[in-house]
């Protein structure tokens, strides 16, 4: 069967079905009880208590819009499908209502948060959905391919099973290679006492290494003093945030932060990543009992910002096409990092076409929230459920748009199938991606 | 009908507001309470700025990007909330009771206004009512326990009005709008109406995230 076809409801997920088969009434009850009774508080039953059901939340969320508003996909309407039976019939659901709910938890919901701010109360429904992922989690029902990147965590402490040596023989590649264009550029591998720990995301070194060829040339130019850890704590991915396996998240990012107090840097500086981003500076950080992150975090965005502003970094020619730039929600709602991402791309660009809604208000690329990691039995399903994104990005590409740039490894590949999936003519690119290009060389490299 | 009217006005209105003011208060300390003992650091990140900040925005008519999309239900939500605080508390028929009972006056609204009020409200919930019947994505999260709200609501108000204009004459609609006004009373803290006190701190607790952490609008 054709999966372009295929309704949400019909997709099927072995990971999920093999969890179902064998789940038992008592399990899926005792699981559920634990999850609400002990891990939700005040939070969850203001939620619950506070919501006058007035539907508000609709127009916020992209699968409703792009679902001709369909009510199913409503924030709210997802929060009728699983988070009101579980709570009124105290877990008492059986194993059709939790394949509906890892469906809707994990497939029809980005966490994007963009209806927290259409809510009147600021109900997060976001948060509501993630409870589901919990207990989701708890029952082992978590979609295969996204379980997979829980697993590649535990295990290796990166997102892609990237083993030790080949993190570092990767990393001497990418040295090698841009050295042959400016020979005194190094990688510097646990330089202690760096000012600066730059940590990417597992993909990176897996199928996009370029990405560190050009941070390492920023770097260089720049005259940034950093380093990149040899051990573990290099990956800032975190997939099990998105599964509910808590206590993984904490694993990799207590990781992560320990890589950089081992390398006494003053600060951690990012790729463009925007889950990553969540996971380090609101989420990971929370579950270690951190209120702001024990070491200073800085996106790729706010990093470019500074090293635009102060003049460290100067543009040699300026891109030649029109732009318009994505808002990835993690760093806009997640980290208002808005501003700053325009000011970077009008030190680059000429002519930014902006898309409508923007800033906070943006449309997800509905790949974000693990969406995407999910794997291909949703990817048509993903897809079809972004319409409105789709026509925002034709919309600007009517107004003379060339370019696409989207700081998020998430939004990037999102962004890519609905751009391919729609014939729609335009160029992803990270800001690493033309600033690499448009920047002053100054050791004489071409 | 003398002890009837008594009891309403006297022990029932006395349990209403004790249920009321009661309610409202355990709600607030049990729900700090449970913030205490499991999300403490809920508490950790409040900011009184940021809290007002966002409560400020919300309460501007069609400020916020929620309410621009939805004009007429955010024109009908303001003159119905308004309406239904000012209308009870400035009427001066009910001053006069607190002016009697407890030497407690303040200024009132012309009868003719709070008539236009009471008429606003009625037609509000009859408005929030078929907007549940007709909006589909409503309808989707509507129970009956939704449409009891508007009944409950609306109820005093009905027979408030009912009563001022003496239709039917005599006591009976006197009494039945006292009783369906202490019934709502005593009945915000222990239903969803009870978003009249949670609204405002769930609105403060993402306020303060968005402004404190996030430095993103929440509006």
């Amino acid at each position: 069967m054709n999966e372009r076809h295929k309704e949400p409801s019909e997709i099927m997920d072995d990971g999920v079905e093999a969890a179902l088969s064998r789940l038992t009434p008592e399990k899926i009850q005792a699981v559920i009880n634990s999850v609400l009774k002990g891990e939700t508080g005040a939070r969850f039953k203001a939620y619950m208590d506070t919501c006058i059901h007035c539907g508000l939340c609709s127009e916020a969320c992209q699968f409703f819009l792009s679902r001709d508003r369909d009510p199913h996909y409503s924030p709210v309407g997802k929060v009728k499908q699983t988070v009101w039976p579980m709570v009124k019939n105290k877990g008492r659901v059986d194993t059709d209502f939790i394949r509906r709910a890892v469906r809707i938890a994990h497939t029809e919901c980005n966490l994007c948060k963009r209806c927290v701010a259409f809510c009147p109360f600021g109900i997060d429904i976001a948060y509501l959905m993630t409870v589901v992922r919990r207990i989701i989690h708890k029952l082992g029902a978590t979609p295969l391919y996204l379980q997979d990147t829980a697993h590649s965590h535990a295990s290796t402490m990166n997102q892609m099973w990237v083993k030790e040596d080949e993190w570092i023989d990767t990393l001497q590649w990418q040295e090698d290679e841009a050295r042959a264009e400016i020979p005194s550029l190094r990688i510097p591998l646990d330089k202690e006492g760096a000012e600066i720990m730059y940590s990417v995301i597992a993909p990176e070194p897996k199928f996009q290494a370029q990405l560190i060829y050009q941070a390492a040339a920023i770097m260089h130019v720049a005259g940034v003093d950093w380093t990149m850890p040899s051990d573990i704590g290099w990956d800032n991915s975190d997939m099990a945030m998105f599964t509910g396996d808590y206590e993984i998240m904490g694993r990799i990012k207590r990781t992560h932060f320990e890589a950089a107090t081992r390398l006494r840097v003053k600060k951690i500086v990012m790729g463009e990543c925007g889950h990553a981003f969540r996971s380090v500076y609101d989420t990971g950080n929370r579950w270690l009992g951190w209120a702001q992150p024990p070491v200073p975090i800085v996106h790729a965005i706010a990093f470019y910002y500074d090293l635009l502003k102060t003049g460290k970094l100067r543009i040699a020619r300026k891109y030649s096409h029109p732009v318009t730039l994505h808002d990835p929600c993690n760093v806009v709602r997640g980290g208002g990092l808005h501003e700053k991402a325009r000011y970077v791309v009008h030190q680059l660009c000429d002519n930014l076409i902006e898309m409508h809604p923007n800033r906070e208000h943006n449309y997800c690329c509905g790949a974000g929230g693990g969406v995407i990691n999910c794997g291909p039995p949703y990817k048509n399903a993903r897809v079809a459920g972004n319409r409105v994104k789709a026509e925002q990005l034709f919309d600007a590409k009517s107004r003379g748009a060339h370019t696409l740039i989207a700081p998020c490894h998430n939004c990037h590949s999102g962004l890519h199938d609905i751009v391919h999936h729609h014939g729609i003519d335009l160029e992803i690119k990270f800001f690493s991606d033309i600033i690499y290009e448009c920047m002053e060389k100054p050791d004489g490299s071409e | 009908m003398t002890s009837l009217y008594a009891f309403v006005a006297g022990p029932l209105a006395w349990a209403a507001f004790l249920f009321f003011f009661g309610g409202l208060c355990y709600r607030l300390l049990s729900m700090l309470r449970q913030v205490r003992q499991s999300e403490p650091f809920i508490f950790s990140y409040m900011s009184l700025r940021y809290s007002l900040r966002s409560i400020l925005h919300w309460l501007i008519p069609f400020f916020a990007m929620g309410w621009r999309r939805n004009p007429i239900l955010t024109g009908v939500t303001f003159i119905f909330h308004i309406s239904l605080i000012a209308a009870p508390v400035f009427i001066v028929s009910h001053v006069v009771l607190w002016d009697e009972a407890w030497n407690l006056s303040w200024w009132t609204l012309p009868d003719a206004v709070v008539d236009v009020m009471t008429l606003v409200v009625v037609a509000a919930c009859l408005f929030f009512a078929l907007r549940r019947v007709l909006r589909p994505e409503v309808r989707f999260v509507s129970d009956a326990s939704d449409y009891l709200l508007l009944v409950l609501t609306a109820a005093p108000f009905v027979t408030g009005f009912l009563a001022y204009h003496q239709w039917p004459a005599g006591p009976w609609m006197t009494i039945a709008h006292m009783v369906s006004g202490e019934l709502l009373l005593a009945l915000i803290p222990f239903t969803r109406l009870r978003h009249m006190l949670s609204g405002w701190l769930t609105r403060a607790y993402i306020g303060s995230e968005f402004g404190a952490v996030r430095h993103a609008r929440d509006w």
